[in-house]
C-alpha cells in the first residue's frame, strides 16, 4: 500500500489520531490510554494487519516521554511509526502490547529497564540488563556520578 | 605346523623358575604380584602418554592442524610436561561435597580399568592371568568404571556432574548389553571364553573372516557399543562439553581429574585390545587356512607387534568418528541401543548359533 | 510461560531443578545465562538472563558525533560489523539528502556479503561445535581466514574495521580487492560442498536437527524473528529483497526461504545463504564503477532535527537504527534495534518440552551474539 492510501486508511480508522506531516515514515501519534486498542486494531484489520513490531523504544524530550513502535505488515509490506506520549515522570504506567505482539516482552522489558516506564499486565516485566536499585539512564535527567563523565 | 612365534612363557617361565630357587614358593608368589604390578603401572602411565598424544595427533591429521610439535622431537614430549603441570595443579575442595566420596571416584575409575588390563594377552604367553572365562571377567570389571562415575557425579554437589552422571549411567548399563552380546557371538563361534584360547582357535584365520557376515556384523555393534561403553566419540554425553561443560568430572582438578583423563584412554585401548583379541586374532599374525608357506612368512612379524597393530588399527577407528561425527541425544542413544543394536545382536546370536551347530564356518 | 512460573522463579520458592546455563559456558558463546528448569532430560521452561556485558552504547551515542557512533556499532554485533556501520551511514546520509557515488554502493554490497560469509561460516563452525562435531572449528576457520585477509590487507583490520563513514569509505579499496575476492570465491565454490559432506549429510546431524525446535511462520512474525532464523520458518524478511540498499536493487538473487521451520531449516537457509552470497559478489565486483570513494560532506556532520529510520539485513537478521535529531552534530537519541535481541526471547517457545542437546542445538541455530543483545 502506498503511503497516502496507508494514511486515508489510517485516518478511517483512527479519527481521533494526530498525523504529523514531513516524516521519513508515515506516523500515528494517539493517546497513551487507547495503545492497546489501538494495537489490536493495528494487527487484526484486514487492510492494515501490521503484524510484526520490528522495535519498540521511548524518546526522553525532558517535559514528556514518547513511546515508539515500529510496525510493519509482512502482508502488505507497509510500515508505520505509533508514537504515544506519556507526560508522567514520577511514575509512568502503559498498558503492554506483548499479548498482541510476543516481541513486545523483551522490548518493554528493555524500555523499563533504560526509561522507568512501567507496562501494566505485562507478563514477566522486569530489569533486563542493570540493576534494580540504578536509575533510568536513558532519561535525559540522569546522572552518575561515578562512572559518569559530563562534557 | 610348526609354529615359529617367540612364546614368552619360555621368558615368563624361566623368571618364575629362578624366584622359585630364591625366594621359596609364598615368596616367589609375592615377587612375582610386585613386578606385575610394577610393569603394568609403568605400561599403564606410557601407554595413557601415548594415547593422549595419539589423539592430539589423529585429530589434528583429521582437521588440517599439526597438533603438538613444540615440546620434544614431534612434540613427543608434550603429554609429559602436562601430565607434569596437572600433578602440580591445585586440588580444590568443593563446599558440600561428600569429601569421602569425591576422592574415592577417581580411584574407582582407575581401579577398574586397571583390572581389566590383567587378562589382556599381549603376546603369545605374555598375560598376567588367563582366566577360564577370560571375556566374561573383562566384562564385569570393565562395567564397574561406571560406579566411579556414577559416584563422581553424586559427590560433586553439582548439577551439571549429576546429569552427567546420569546420563553416563543409563548410557553404559545399556550398552553394556551390546558388547556382551556382540562377544558372546565369537564365545559361541570359538567355544571357549578363555582369552588364550580364543587366540588359539583363530591360527587359522581370524574370526572376523571366518565367520561369515554374522562376525562382521557382531563386530561392528562392538565398535558402536563399546565405543558408546567408554563415553568417547559421537556417544560421550557423560561429558559433553557444549551442554554439560564437563559433565561428570566437571568439578575435579589436578590429579584427581587426570585420573579420570587417564581411565578413558585406558578404556579405549582396553576396548581396543578386546576387540582385537576377540575378533582380529590378538596376537596370532594373519593367517589363511592351508597356506603354510604364507602363514610361516607372516609368524617372523613378533606377536607383540601385531598384537599392536590390530589394538591400535581399532583405537584409530574410535579415534575417527569421535572427531567426525556429532554428539547424540540421549534418547537417540538409548534408542538406538534398545531398539537397533539390541535385537540385531540378539539375532545375530541365534544364527550363529545356528551355523556353529550346522558346522558351516570355517 | 505463565506469569506464576516466572514469579516462582525470581523470587526462588520453586522446587524444580534449576540450571544455570552460563553467563560461562561453552556453548552460550558469549556471556548468555540461560536459566533453565529441567525435568529430567527435558527441559520445562526458560528464562534468558541478560546483560552481562552491557555497555550502554545508546547512552554513549547520545554524547558521540556520528563519524564516532560508527565505531561503536562495530562492537555490537561484531561478526556482521561492516553491516551495523553501513545502517548508521545510510540513516545518516538520508537525513542530509546524501546521494553517494555508484562506486561507494557497490563496495558496501561486496563487503556486506563477504562479511555475510565470514559469519556463517564461524556459526556453521560454532554449530558443528555445539552438537559435538569438532572438526567443523576447523574447517570453518580455515577458509574464514581468507576472507579476513582480504578485509585486512583493504581495511587494516580483521573484525572490525569500521570502513564505511558517512558518505562513503574511509579509503578506496587494495589494488588487490578484486583479484583476491575472485580468487576467493573460486576457492570457496570448491570447499562449500565440504562443508555439506561433513555435516550436513550426516545421520546423527541430521537426526538432532530435524524436528528440533520447530517454530510457525506465524510465531517467527510475533517474536520478531528475522534472517536466516525467521526465513527457515518461511517468514519471508530478506530486506535485501523488500526495502533495497546500496547495490542489492542491481543483482539478481534469490530469497533463501524453507517452510519447515526447525533446526534443519535454518542451518540449510545460512548454507544457501552463502551460495546466494557468492552470486551477488561475483556479479558486482567485476564492474565496480570509478566515481569516488566518498562523497562530498561537511567536516562537521550535523543531522536537521527530525526522525529518521533505516533498518538493513545483517547476517542474523533486521538490524535497525531509529536517529532523533535537534540538529546538534550528536544525536538526541539513537535506538539500535538488533536482531538477536528478538531472536534470543523466542528460545523458550523453541526449547521447552525439548531435551538440554535441543536447547543448545536451537541456540546454536539462531545464531546469537550476544554484545549485540545486550548493546
Amino acid at each position: 500500500m502506498q503511503k497516502l492510501e496507508l494514511l486515508a486508511e489510517l485516518q478511517k480508522h483512527f479519527p481521533e489520531a494526530e498525523f504529523p506531516e514531513n516524516t521519513q515514515l508515515t506516523e500515528m501519534v494517539i493517546s497513551k490510554d487507547k495503545i492497546h486498542e489501538v494495537a489490536a486494531v493495528l494487527k487484526a484489520d484486514e487492510t492494515l494487519a501490521f503484524d510484526y513490531l520490528i522495535s519498540q523504544t521511548a524518546v526522553d524530550w525532558k517535559e514528556k516521554m514518547t513511546l515508539v513502535y515500529h510496525l510493519e505488515s509482512v502482508k502488505h509490506r507497509h510500515t508505520l511509526v505509533l508514537k504515544a506520549d506519556v507526560a508522567d515522570r514520577e511514575n509512568p504506567q502503559v498498558e503492554t502490547v506483548s499479548d498482541i505482539w510476543p516481541t513486545a516482552i523483551p522490548h518493554e522489558c528493555e524500555v523499563f529497564d533504560l526509561f522507568g516506564i512501567r507496562f501494566n499486565n505485562h507478563p514477566a516485566l522486569r530489569r533486563l540488563f542493570l540493576e534494580d536499585d540504578y536509575g533510568y539512564p536513558l532519561r535525559k535527567d540522569f546522572r552518575d556520578e561515578v562512572n559518569f563523565i559530563e562534557r | 605346523m610348526q609354529s615359529t612365534i617367540y612364546n614368552f612363557h619360555d621368558l615368563t617361565g624361566s623368571i618364575d623358575s629362578t624366584l622359585h630357587s630364591w625366594f621359596g614358593n609364598t615368596g616367589t608368589v609375592i615377587a612375582e604380584m610386585v613386578l606385575v604390578g610394577i610393569a603394568f603401572l609403568t605400561f599403564y602411565a606410557l601407554l595413557g602418554l601415548f594415547l593422549v598424544y595419539l589423539e592430539r595427533k589423529v585429530c589434528a591429521v583429521i582437521q588440517n592442524r599439526y597438533g603438538p610439535n613444540r615440546v620434544g622431537p614431534m612434540g613427543l614430549l608434550q603429554t609429559v610436561a602436562d601430565l607434569i603441570k596437572l600433578l602440580m595443579k591445585e586440588l580444590i575442595s568443593i563446599k558440600r561435597s561428600d569429601k569421602f566420596l569425591f576422592n574415592l571416584a577417581p580411584f574407582i575409575v582407575i581401579i577398574a580399568s586397571f583390572m581389566a588390563i590383567a587378562a589382556t594377552p599381549f603376546a603369545k604367553g605374555l598375560q598376567a592371568v588367563d582366566l577360564n572365562i577370560g571375556v566374561f571377567y573383562v566384562m564385569a570389571v570393565s562395567s564397574l568404571g561406571v560406579v566411579g562415575i556414577l559416584i563422581a557425579g553424586w559427590s560433586s554437589n553439582s548439577k551439571y556432574s549429576l546429569i552427567g552422571a546420569m546420563r553416563s549411567g543409563a548410557q553404559i548399563v545399556s550398552y553394556e548389553l551390546s558388547v556382551g552380546l556382540s562377544l558372546l557371538a565369537i564365545v559361541t563361534f570359538a567355544g571357549t571364553m578363555q582369552l588364550s584360547g580364543i587366540v588359539e582357535s583363530q591360527a587359522d584365520g581370524w574370526w572376523i573372516f571366518k565367520g561369515h557376515i554374522p562376525a562382521i556384523v557382531a563386530f561392528i555393534i562392538y565398535l558402536i557399543a563399546s565405543t558408546a561403553e567408554i563415553n568417547r566419540g559421537p556417544f560421550d554425553l557423560a561429558e559433553a562439553e557444549s551442554e554439560l561443560t564437563a559433565g561428570f568430572h566437571t568439578e575435579y582438578s589436578g590429579i584427581k581429574f587426570a585420573f579420570f583423563f587417564l581411565a578413558e584412554y585406558i578404556n579405549m585401548f582396553i576396548v581396543a585390545a578386546i576387540g582385537a583379541t576377540v575378533f582380529l586374532g590378538g596376537w596370532m599374525p594373519f593367517h589363511i587356512g592351508s597356506w603354510d608357506a604364507f602363514n610361516h612368512v607372516m609368524d617372523f612379524i613378533p606377536s607383540m607387534v601385531w598384537f599392536f597393530l590390530k589394538a591400535f588399527f581399532i583405537i584409530y577407528i574410535i579415534m575417527w568418528f569421535k572427531w567426525t561425527f556429532p554428539r547424540l541425544r540421549i534418547d537417540q542413544l538409548l534408542t538406538l541401543e534398545w531398539k537397533y543394536l539390541m535385537p540385531l545382536s540378539l539375532i545375530n546370536i541365534i544364527i550363529i548359533a545356528f551355523i556353529v551347530l550346522m558346522g558351516w564356518h570355517f | 510461560m505463565s506469569e506464576e512460573i516466572i514469579k516462582d522463579v525470581i523470587i526462588g520458592e520453586s522446587d524444580d531443578y534449576i540450571i544455570n546455563m552460563g553467563p560461562q559456558h561453552p556453548s552460550t558463546h558469549g556471556v548468555l545465562r540461560l536459566e533453565v528448569c529441567l525435568q529430567g532430560e527435558t527441559v520445562k521452561y526458560l528464562i534468558p538472563h541478560v546483560g552481562y556485558i552491557h555497555r550502554g552504547i545508546e547512552k554513549m551515542c547520545e554524547a558521540s558525533s556520528y563519524p564516532q557512533i560508527i565505531h561503536l556499532t562495530d562492537r555490537m554485533d561484531y561478526l556482521s560489523a561492516h553491516m551495523n556501520n553501513e545502517a548508521v551511514c545510510l540513516c545518516v546520509e538520508n537525513a542530509m539528502q546524501v546521494e553517494v557515488p555508484e562506486r561507494v554502493k557497490y563496495i558496501r554490497t561486496i563487503l556486506d556479503e563477504l562479511n555475510r560469509i565470514a559469519s556463517h561460516q564461524l556459526w556453521w563452525c560454532a554449530f558443528g561445535m555445539d552438537l559435538g562435531a569438532l572438526t567443523t572449528f576447523f574447517y570453518g576457520l580455515r577458509d574464514r581466514e581468507l576472507i579476513l585477509d582480504i578485509f585486512e590487507e583493504s581495511f587494516g583490520s580483521r573484525l572490525l574495521h569500521s570502513f564505511n563513514t558517512p558518505g562513503g569509505l574511509m579509503h578506496d579499496i587494495h589494488p588487490n580487492f578484486q583479484k583476491r575476492v575472485k580468487d576467493f570465491i573460486t576457492y570457496f565454490r570448491k570447499k562449500l560442498p565440504e562443508y555439506d559432506q561433513l555435516l550436513t549429510g550426516n545421520v546423527i546431524f541430521q537426526q538432532r536437527a530435524k524436528g528440533v525446535g520447530l517454530m510457525s511462520k506465524e510465531k517467527a512474525i510475533a517474536y520478531g524473528v528475522t534472517g536466516p532464523s525467521g526465513r527457515g520458518s518461511g517468514f519471508s524478511c530478506d530486506l535485501r529483497k523488500h526495502a533495497p540498499y546500496s547495490a542489492y536493487d542491481k543483482v539478481q538473487f534469490n530469497e533463501i526461504l524453507y517452510n519447515e521451520g526447525d533446526t534443519f531449516a535454518r542451518y540449510k537457509v545460512r548454507m544457501d545463504e552463502m551460495w546466494e552470497s557468492m552470486n551477488i559478489i561475483e556479479q558486482l565486483i567485476d564492474n565496480i564503477p570509478d566515481d569516488g570513494f566518498t562523497a562530498k560532506m561537511k567536516p562537521i556532520i550535523k543531522l536537521p532535527a527530525g526522525e529518521y529510520f533505516q533498518r538493513v539485513e545483517t547476517a542474523r537478521g533486521e538490524f535497525a537504527v531509529y536517529i532523533v535529531s535537534d540538529g546538534n552534530k550528536t544525536p538526541y537519541r539513537i535506538k539500535f534495534r538488533s536482531p538477536n535481541f528478538s531472536n534470543l526471547f523466542v528460545m523458550n517457545e523453541l526449547a521447552s518440552g525439548g531435551k538440554i542437546a535441543d536447547l543448545i542445538a536451537i541456540s546454536g541455530s539462531l545464531d546469537l551474539v550476544i554484545p549485540d543483545i545486550d548493546r
